[in-house]
């Protein structure tokens, strides 16, 4: 069925939406730096958003603020500043924007970000806690990092009613007590646990859509590019959570998406390849990188990043309002480990879902600023071409710095495994 | 009778070859690549025309591949050199499953199919260390003929361990050898080891499996060919196109191309 975008079709509302509500957020954010306020500093894989809501503070979520500064493309002036302050150029390109951004006094392409009053933190990855107490030198503020129980070992996890899942589940739901104290403290305002349940319930929303968005993508053609149109849906996911606006976006651009399924409307004009994504984009030459392969007639039909940097919430988990504070404990257990999860042992679910996902290649990118979520790359790649006739790529450079991403190099490769997939293609119809 | 062919234009040279229909490699041109990218292709094109008395319009079709490949402005396509170099392998040496080619700044390990399709490849990644150029920079430090350097390092009983993974290091760390005594042919030996070892490092991410086939500017060096086959414990196929062997796979896929455009379509034959 053709589609005319001016007779009230849904199709482009979703970027429309993402991109209004971003702007609100960071005008939110300008606002409240004005006012000389604080804010919640959180980050993506286990933010405690449903919490923080709850007592209104408004959030940072640092890792958004960076990549948006690559996007925008003044990171590599940030990376010198963070640089020239005495950082290294080896660590974090996340950590060393944001140093520059708060030396600026919050100055950001988007706004200017507030001081923060309290970081919230999890042990999901291990730069977050050195990151949290740069704030606290910087600014003696309360920091305060709950330790998640991840998944003991590959394939080997509790759930509820294993005895192990429920020592777990205690053991995280005490720390969440203590964080309702520390915002009580830092807030001046009482925990409000009716407040709290309309959180929960916006938060459950949430991960219904975005559990359906990302399903809705094994439609042949993709209705969505999981690399560029998911980075935006995953800054709403995070940022918005338990929030009805945050709600209300994934109700409609599961509807979107819904409805270009029904018409046959995909992402790209002509699709010829649907491409797994694993590990986190390329920001400094954004729009390149993802032209790079849609140039080929390649889409990224799914990504581990959509995981990981959701904290998990792309598993549709829903808090039982009855019993919230332990169904929080549950939700984060389960999803913060789904997302360390989707960084370490990513192999069995990209095997799982190359099917379901019509998958024709596989891309591998691991970057120089985050050895946590890229080291095990390799060997992940290794063990699906071990297990599946499938063609990889893997290429290299940075989420960040522009100084080790190498365009020419890069083009190279992906060019040398589109060749390899239009071979494929065309041996396969000869056969 | 129609021609094809291929134009590799890499970073130090610029390698042309004109093949006929029965995939003949007819003639063949080299030259230094230098700053004009453009003007090197249709130089070295041109002069493989003159050398087999061709004309312009008998070469049906031309595709560019190597670094400089969207600069051969008179060709119809590229290819990446990745592509090139594991078809012109399996052309040359048909049992080829695993190619090392080994340029002036990339080397790259490339996992081939029966067919030629590449399964996988791995190359050196912003660093030219393990290329042409590494060895360059020896030759340079050594006063020694590129061409000189395979036959002289043989020449030593035990090589000097060479630890610097910079090609920009390893001139002083090959002056301070000579400093310490060390006789020129042992620095050498230990130069083509420590290149071998990271070509090696290359080859087993893809997986080493038989045969070999060695390709690029370096594999004229007879002392690489003994070190990565003394380092694998496998013999490797060089053929005597080896530096030529981008430029072949690319004329190899430019004949594709006019075969294919002579097969009647299905709305033809029906």
């Amino acid at each position: 069925m053709p589609y005319n975008q001016n007779n009230n079709s849904p199709v482009g509302r979703g970027q429309r939406d993402g991109a209004k509500i971003f702007r609100d957020w960071f005008q939110e954010l300008s606002d409240t730096a004005e006012r000389g306020a604080g804010a919640a500093y959180v980050f993506v894989m286990g933010s405690f958003n449903e919490i923080l809501k709850t007592f209104d503070f408004p959030v940072v979520f640092p890792e958004i603020n960076s990549l948006q500064t690559a996007v925008r493309r003044v990171a590599a002036e940030l990376l010198n500043d963070a640089e020239d302050y005495g950082y290294s150029p080896d660590i974090c390109g996340y950590v060393k924007a944001d140093v520059a951004v708060q030396l600026k006094g919050g100055a950001h392409p988007m706004g200017r970000i507030p001081k923060p009053s309290l970081a919230v933190l999890t042990n999901a990855c291990n730069t977050y806690i050195k990151w949290a107490e740069i704030w606290e030198r910087m600014y003696h503020i309360p920091i305060f990092t709950i330790d998640i129980p991840g998944t003991r070992a590959h394939g080997v996890q509790t759930w509820p009613g294993d005895a192990q899942f429920e020592n777990d589940r205690r053991y995280v739901a005490e720390q969440i007590k203590e964080l309702i104290t520390l915002c009580e403290q830092v807030s001046g305002k009482k925990f409000d646990i009716d407040k709290f349940r309309e959180v929960l319930r916006h938060a459950n929303d949430m991960s219904r859509g975005w559990h359906q968005l990302l399903e809705l993508n094994r439609k042949r053609p993709a209705v969505f590019n999981a690399l560029t149109d998911g980075t935006i849906y995953l800054g709403v996911a995070n940022g918005l959570r338990g929030t009805a606006a945050g709600a209300e976006f994934f109700k409609n651009v599961v509807q979107e998406m819904e409805y270009k399924s029904a018409n046959d409307i995909g992402t790209l004009t002509e699709e010829k390849f649907r491409l797994f994504f694993v590990g986190v984009p390329c920001y400094p030459i954004f729009r390149r990188f993802n032209e790079f392969f849609t140039e080929w007639g390649g889409v990224f039909v799914h990504s581990t990043y959509l995981w990981f940097a959701s904290g998990g919430t792309n598993l549709g988990f829903e808090y039982d309002l009855k019993n919230p504070i332990d169904s929080l404990a549950e939700g984060i257990l389960i999803n913060v480990r789904d997302a360390m999860d989707s960084m370490f042992h990513q192999q069995q679910a990209i095997l799982s879902l190359a099917d379901p996902f019509h998958v024709d290649g596989v891309v591998y990118h691991p970057i120089k600023s985050c050895r946590t979520v890229s080291t095990g790359l390799a060997d992940g790649r290794r063990y699906v071409m071990e297990h599946r006739d499938i063609p990889t790529l893997f290429i290299e450079s940075d989420l960040m710095d522009k100084r080790v991403v190498s365009e020419a190099q890069m083009k190279n490769r992906i060019d040398a495994f589109f060749e390899g997939l239009v071979s494929r293609q065309q041996l396969a119809e000869v056969v | 009778m129609s021609y094809a062919a291929g134009v590799d234009v890499g970073s130090t040279q610029t390698k042309a070859v004109i093949i006929n229909e029965k995939k003949q490699i007819v003639v063949r041109a080299l030259i230094d690549t230098g700053a004009n990218v453009t003007a090197a292709a249709e130089k070295a094109f041109q002069l493989a025309l003159a050398s087999g008395g061709l004309g312009d319009e008998e070469v049906e079709y031309v595709i560019g591949t190597g670094y400089g490949r969207y600069k051969v402005t008179f060709g119809n396509k590229q290819v990446t050199e990745i592509s090139c170099h594991g078809r012109g392998a399996v052309h040359i040496f048909p049992a080829t499953r695993t190619v090392i080619d080994m340029g002036g700044q990339d080397s790259k390990a490339i996992s081939v199919s029966p067919q030629g399709e590449i399964i996988d490849f791995c190359m050196n990644d912003k660093c030219a260390a393990g290329t042409g150029r590494f060895l360059g920079a020896a030759a340079h430090a050594l006063e020694i003929p590129l061409d000189q350097l395979g036959p002289t390092a043989l020449q030593a009983e035990k090589p000097v361990r060479i630890s610097t993974t910079c090609t920009v290091f390893a001139e002083s760390e090959v002056l301070s050898w000579l400093g310490k005594g060390k006789k020129v042919e042992e620095i050498l030996l230990g130069v083509h080891q420590s290149i071998a070892a990271r070509s090696i490092g290359l080859l087993r991410r893809v997986g080493i499996q038989e045969e070999i086939t060695f390709t690029g500017g370096v594999a004229k060096n007879i002392g690489m060919i003994q070190a990565l086959e003394a380092g694998m414990g496998k013999k490797i196929n060089v053929s005597e196109e080896s530096h030529f062997m981008g430029a072949i796979g690319a004329a190899l896929f430019a004949l594709d191309h006019i075969i294919a455009s002579r097969k009647p379509s299905l709305k033809e034959v029906s």
